[in-house]
């Protein structure tokens, strides 16, 4: 939806760049993805307790479905409702593919990706910022992303579904801490082998 | 070592590389929810994400690695009775287990108390000084689920998966902090309590050999399985 009321937030991510802050309650948080097909790698948290954290495996259990869209609860390892997306305009997002890091790029790619930057390098500098470490980081959220799984038990990394201007927007269900990694990866379809810039918007309630 | 792990208990223990912990099923409708970790460096823990995308499957079966989130192998799946190891619905917690299967306390049922998996998997956490911030997506042994191909992935719980006698057996590929719970699977249906008691067995296998159908599986489990041979130089 379109808003005459101006954003309380309004920052663009550069390609492979990071951004984190709190979003409090009710407020909705609403990433673009300006350019089309760029994975947006997201984790969330409790702002007043770090540890109880997104999880992905509990999200997906409780809504009984892999994929993300409008209507899923993104649910904390307590079970909590960090956020619920509220508008989708790209229709489906990945919680299953992690995030890129230097070590899972050469398992991947082999070993000439070792020194390529990479996500777990943009989130483990943004945990530090605010004082977690890496041992808080956990399984994210991919906003554009397109990991489609098949009841075959197959799963792979296609190209994406989303396309310039898409937005998916959240709506906070309690204070949230958010880590944003503006995915740099070039080996696979996840940012059309060419990363591109992401807008954030937050509108308090 | 050989152990009888009851239903609805939680276990460690610490494999040695080249040692494999195989577990055996008791009775129909088994179900491990399996967490690892590195030792000593517990900060190296199981990824699953990366584990699946690696090796472009939804869910566990063997011959597959299962890598760390540093691109490690922890642990292979050498051999299984069963074709179909859950990872991406993670375990029972204790209002999900009190709603299904009623209120439960010590002092009303003493050592029968009905644990979810997740006060099981914190307690042992603890023993090791780790505990919530250590959670990570576990390995279902013994449990399917399956997502769909319509436009959600939408998940079916496929009962009679594993039956008595079923097995799974993992191979250390470095020394690996193994923490379990044999705490039902929250999806599945049953309103019973009658969670399968799990035989574990560790025993020397020998490191990968080269020929060793786990690193020849993929180009990427090789890679794995070879990291983590590299990583103490």
């Amino acid at each position: 939806m379109d808003r005459v009321t101006a954003p309380t937030l309004d920052v663009e991510v550069p390609a492979g760049d990071g951004w984190s802050g709190v979003i409090t309650a009710g407020t909705r948080f609403r990433i673009v993805d300006l350019h089309g097909n760029q994975a947006v790698d997201t984790l969330f948290y409790d702002a007043h307790n770090h540890a109880n954290r997104y999880s992905a495996v509990d999200t997906i259990r409780e809504q009984g479905a892999v994929y993300l869209t409008t209507g899923s609860v993104l649910r904390s390892v307590r079970l909590d409702p960090l956020a619920t997306i509220v508008d989708d305009t790209c229709g489906r997002h990945d919680t299953l593919g992690g995030a890129c890091a230097q070590e899972s790029n050469v398992v991947r790619y082999g070993e000439h990706t070792r020194h390529q930057h990479a996500c777990r390098i943009t989130f483990s500098r943004l945990a530090h910022q605010v004082g977690m470490t890496t041992r808080d980081l956990t399984h994210n959220v991919n906003f554009f992303m397109n990991v489609p799984v098949a009841s075959n038990g197959d799963l792979h990394f296609a190209d994406g579904v989303s396309a310039p201007g898409k937005h998916v927007e959240l709506r906070a269900e309690r204070d949230i801490l958010i880590l944003i990694s503006n995915c740099p990866q070039l080996n696979n379809p996840c940012n059309g082998y060419d990363p591109t810039p992401v807008q954030l918007l937050a509108w308090a309630s | 070592m050989k152990e009888t792990i009851p239903g609805g208990a939680a276990w460690s223990r610490i494999i040695r590389r080249g040692h494999a912990l195989r577990l055996d099923a008791v009775a129909d409708g088994a179900n491990v929810s399996l967490l690892a970790y590195a030792h000593p460096q517990t900060l190296e823990r199981l990824c699953i994400p990366d584990t699946l995308k690696a090796q472009m499957a939804v869910r566990i079966t063997a011959p597959m690695v299962l890598m760390s989130d540093c691109g490690r192998a922890l642990l292979s799946l050498t051999g299984s009775s069963v074709g179909w190891h859950d990872a991406i619905t993670g375990h029972s917690t204790q209002p999900q287990v009190a709603r299904r299967f009623g209120a439960s306390s010590y002092q009303g049922d003493r050592n029968d108390q009905r644990l979810a998996a997740r006060t099981g998997l914190l307690d042992e956490l603890t023993k090791h000084g780790l505990g919530e911030r250590d959670l990570h997506a576990c390995v279902n042994l013994f449990t399917k689920v399956v997502p769909g191909d319509d436009d959600r992935g939408g998940l079916t719980y496929a009962p009679g998966n594993a039956h008595a006698g079923d097995w799974a057996e993992l191979r250390a590929e470095q020394a690996v902090l193994v923490v379990l719970s044999t705490a039902p699977h929250p999806l599945d249906p049953s309103d019973r309590w009658s969670p399968s008691d799990v035989v574990a067995t560790i025993h020397p296998v020998g490191p990968a050999a080269a020929d060793d159908a786990s690193r020849t599986f993929r180009a990427e489990s090789a890679r794995a399985i070879e990291q983590a041979e590299r990583w103490i130089a």
